[in-house]
């Protein structure tokens, strides 16, 4: 592990002994104010598999979409076997053979899967569409790359795992050879990765060459040959995955070293603060149940995680449990008060902050200030006003003492318009809003969700720091590593319901992923 | 304070002052103008290629010989205009300032005839009556939407139409307040009529005052208490608004009722302006014609980016424009020919963001020569700041 893992990019030196399908040299791509893409270079091989390294605002996501043909680089060039081509939308990156799996799937829900994989190239004759043709052609490309799909399942009604091979199909079906993932894992359950891991060998040995943009250092190990690291626009290396670490692919993106295990001591559970009875909340979209008679404790000082799949239910209960929804039965108690059916400002008062799922449609107002966005759950109490008018000076160094404290980053301190902050800063201020608030149960979804590693391991500390002061925490995550490494006791839901309740330190991911996949489901201590 | 980290020595720091987000909106707002001109000039110049010139030096600088006038058509629009732009700020849309401004009116001019109080305070209580006549049609909008989710502006189209039949109606209706053979209400008190400001041939009157004094009120609300910080942050996040547990609803009505009471005192202080000639009075015409004040409301709000402030302005320049406009005619331009140079100025303002971008193109110009010119020197700012391509990469990975 002594090899030099820095190599600096070697541009000018033989290119053409290697076998390269896609090169992008030294782009450059500037947008008012910043550089995102800084004279990055980086090299495909044909046929291998090249993740693309880096924290959120790296330019992971503008290096692609120049690929990809969203956006035209300033400087640098793009050559696909050599030879120069020009990419100026998405369609002359399809007929270059480059195909890309967004983050968030571009499906047609109400389509059935052969519907979206055959559109926009749709095989008519004479205007009528032929899709019997089509349904050979992508069942023939489910079987050769163990894609199982039904043809005619609709989208809306098939799992996320499931839409995800539609997209692979759909780049398949238009005979890419060259294959963009965006971060794909982020949305699947332990065994879905799995299955994505082995789909993507399976396109290395036919050939195919991918990139695979990702923050989750364990995939890259698990099935890259080499990876592009970039940091703040540049690029930082280009690694051989076995000559590497973990450690070192971290410490290139970040800059500095990153400890993945979350320091914590044993928890000391104190008198309950949370208690969950039978609580049942309608679905919006459908005339079932989304959550169905839920019901467990938390008390103070211990993480309770609420461990699952997307869509199975979290976000309604959330929603129920502060107030943005309401329930259909069942009770919720706050430190002894009844909250059933108390408004938000109830609960608040009661002790309860909430850093929300989605932090710039909940927790934000993106075009408030910093200083106001960090008042917004308490510009109401006397310290900040008096007789109807905010005590600006107030705000102002209340503000700059959350600032200095938690370490939010920003162009202009407390007057820095929230929505130009980068995501991460963003997120410190609601923590850092929430957690200052005066509370005893802290509801966080998915904290750490888009975050890059250096803002993860912040936000876990304090989590586990606000633990430590005798919070009581709960904590919704679909994230495996944090639910394992954070949280003091598993709760499993499934379908609206608590499927069972596991110990972090006894438990397995592969035995969670069963309970999160409904495959399995222990009974549940009965209150 | 933006200006103060930025800075660049020596060097006039054009940058930062765009940054500014009063300023940038007040460009904008000047372009916009720019170009409604230059389309307006060659809409007069279609129409009479003879009478451009002087024509458009009317419609520009005529204004000006009537400054009296300005002021006082400018008092309804501004009015209006602080209505619309108020509930703007809430992300409401009172596309009902007409039926508020007609209700104002009527509530006012029914004071103005049947109550006879002291001399010295009627036209005081006819003015608050307009307020209450306002209040209570923005009102009804509000509290449709807040209780039963009913769209603002369907409920406030409907009530125009309501406020506006209604009022002719009870108008027609009341022998003391109808002349049926001039088809018009009969002549107000006196007593009932605004102090006027003593200019020749002008009706302009105390109430401009009022009405700027209401536009800094209303500018203190919204930037320095909790009412306003509660209906801004849900005008820009409702849902945000609702996390931080802020009562939407009561916030809704508030604000339709604060709205329509602005629209309802420029009804007012339109009805009770002091006419030119002795012994005579303002009138209005119950001939089912929806108000335009209340629509020219909509117009003095976007060119001033619902700001109170800003909002003067417009109103004073759309007033000058239309007054120009009124003295063009001398050289045969219909007025007509006004409403399109108006209505184009609107339209461009629409445009606003796209004339930032271009402002900010230049900048980004500028800055690039200066750089070529000498090395780099100072400090970096934050990387974190103002990067629009992180904001991005967050975007997508907020939705959902």
């Amino acid at each position: 592990m002594k090899k030099p893992v820095f190599p600096v990019h070697d541009i000018g030196m033989a290119v053409a002994m290697e076998d390269y399908i896609i090169e992008m040299l030294n782009i450059t791509k500037e947008f008012p104010g910043v550089v995102a893409n800084d004279n990055i270079t980086l090299r495909l091989k044909r046929g291998e598999i090249h993740a693309l390294l880096g924290e959120n605002g790296a330019g992971k996501s503008t290096l692609m979409s120049i690929l990809f043909g969203l956006y035209q680089a300033d400087k640098g060039e793009i050559r696909k076997n050599g030879e120069v081509v020009r990419i100026n939308n998405p369609n002359d990156a399809n007929n270059l053979g480059i195909g890309m799996v967004h983050q968030h799937f571009k499906l047609v829900e109400i389509f059935t899967v052969l519907e979206n994989i055959i559109l926009g190239v749709e095989p008519a004759k004479a205007g009528f569409l032929q899709k019997s043709k089509a349904r050979e052609r992508v069942l023939k490309l489910s079987e050769q790359y163990g894609l199982k799909v039904d043809p005619d399942a609709v989208i809306e009604k098939i799992s996320v795992g499931m839409q995800q091979r539609v997209e692979i199909l759909k780049m398949l079906y238009r005979d890419n050879e060259i294959l963009i993932f965006d971060e794909p894992t982020a949305v699947l359950t332990p065994q879905e990765i799995d299955e994505l891991m082995e789909i993507m060998r399976g396109f290395k040995r036919e050939g195919k060459s991918i990139l695979f943009i990702t923050h989750k250092l364990n995939e890259i190990m698990a099935v890259a040959d080499r990876c592009t690291v970039l940091r703040k626009g540049k690029c930082v290396g280009t690694v051989d995955i076995d000559k590497t670490s973990k450690e070192e692919l971290s410490r290139m993106m970040v800059g500095r070293a990153v400890s993945f295990r979350v320091e914590k001591k044993e928890a000391e559970p104190g008198d309950v603060v949370l208690s969950v009875r039978n609580v049942t909340v309608l679905s919006k979209t459908h005339k079932k149940y989304a959550v169905k008679d839920v019901s467990f404790d938390v008390r103070a000082g211990e993480i309770v995680c609420i461990a699952g799949i997307d869509g199975n239910g979290q976000t309604e209960f959330i929603s129920a449990l502060t107030g943005l929804e309401k329930i259909s039965s069942g009770k919720i108690t706050l430190c002894g008060v009844d909250i059933s059916k108390a408004s938000i400002r109830k609960r608040s008062k009661a002790g309860m902050s909430h850093i929300p799922e989605d932090r710039q449609k909940y927790g934000l107002v993106l075009d408030y200030t910093l200083e106001e966005n960090l008042v917004l759950q308490r510009y109401w109490q006397l310290e900040f006003q008096k007789n109807g008018f905010i005590k600006s000076n107030a705000v102002r160094s209340y503000a700059g003492k959350l600032i200095k404290q938690y370490d939010v980053r920003s162009g202009q301190g407390p007057i820095t318009v929230v929505r130009s902050m980068s995501g991460g800063n963003q997120q410190k201020a609601i923590v850092a809003r929430e957690m200052d608030k005066k509370h005893e149960l802290l509801v966080a979804v998915q904290p750490t969700r888009g975050l890059d590693v250096g803002a993860i391991e912040y936000i876990h500390k304090q989590l586990v720091a606000g633990r430590d002061a005798q919070k009581a925490v709960l904590l919704v995550s679909f994230e495996l590593d944090e639910v394992m490494d954070l949280s003091d006791r598993i709760l499993v839901m499934y379908e609206g319901e608590i499927v069972g309740e596991l110990d972090p330190k006894t438990t397995t991911v592969q035995e969670l992923g069963l309970y999160m996949s409904g495959a399995k489901r222990s009974t549940v201590k009965e209150f | 304070m933006p200006e103060k980290k930025n800075t660049t020595k020596k060097v006039f720091n054009l940058e930062s002052v765009l940054k500014s987000k009063g300023f940038s909106a007040f460009m904008a707002a000047l372009f916009a103008i720019f170009l409604g001109l230059i389309f307006g000039f060659i809409v007069m110049t279609v129409a009479s290629p003879a009478n451009s010139l002087p024509g458009f030096r009317t419609v520009l600088l005529g204004g000006f010989r009537r400054l009296g006038d300005v002021f006082y058509f400018a008092t309804p629009i501004l009015m209006t205009g602080l209505s619309v732009g108020f509930a703007f700020k809430m992300g409401l849309f009172n596309i009902g300032a007409s039926g508020q401004y007609t209700m104002g009116m009527f509530f006012a001019l029914y004071v103005g005839f049947m109550l006879k109080p002291a001399d010295g305070i009627h036209w005081l209580i006819c003015v608050l009556a307009g307020f209450l006549g306002g209040l209570l049609w923005g009102l009804i909008p509000g509290v449709f939407k807040a209780l039963l989710n009913v769209n603002e502006v369907i409920t406030s189209i409907m009530t125009n139409y309501i406020g506006m039949y209604l009022v002719d109606m009870l108008i027609q209706s009341n022998g003391a307040m109808y002349v049926p053979s001039k088809t018009r209400t009969a002549y107000l008190p006196q007593s009932a009529q605004l102090p006027p400001l003593g200019v020749d041939n002008s009706s302009v009157n105390i109430s401009i005052f009022i009405a700027i004094f209401i536009a800094v009120i209303l500018y203190i609300i919204l930037n320095k208490t909790v009412f306003g910080y509660e209906l801004k942050a849900t005008g820009y996040n409702r849902f945000a608004s609702q996390y931080a547990g802020m009562s939407g609803k009561r916030n809704i009505i508030i604000t339709m009722a604060v709205a329509g009471a602005l629209s309802g005192l420029g009804g007012a202080f339109a009805i009770l302006a002091p006419s030119t000639i002795p012994g005579s009075s303002m009138t209005y015409e119950p001939i089912n014609i929806i108000a335009a004040n209340g629509f020219n409301g909509i117009a003095v709000a976007l060119l001033g980016n619902s700001s109170p402030i800003g909002i003067i302005f417009s109103a004073l320049f759309i007033s000058h424009i239309q007054r120009g406009g009124t003295l063009a005619s001398l050289f045969g331009y219909k007025p007509e020919i006004i409403d399109i140079v108006i209505s184009v100025i609107i339209y461009f303002s629409a445009f606003s963001m796209l004339m930032k971008s271009i402002l900010d193109r230049i900048v980004k110009k500028r800055r690039e020569m200066r750089t070529k010119d000498h090395a780099e020197t100072g400090g970096k700012d934050d990387p974190d700041a103002d990067n629009p391509a992180r904001a991005l990469d967050n975007d997508k990975k907020g939705v959902n």
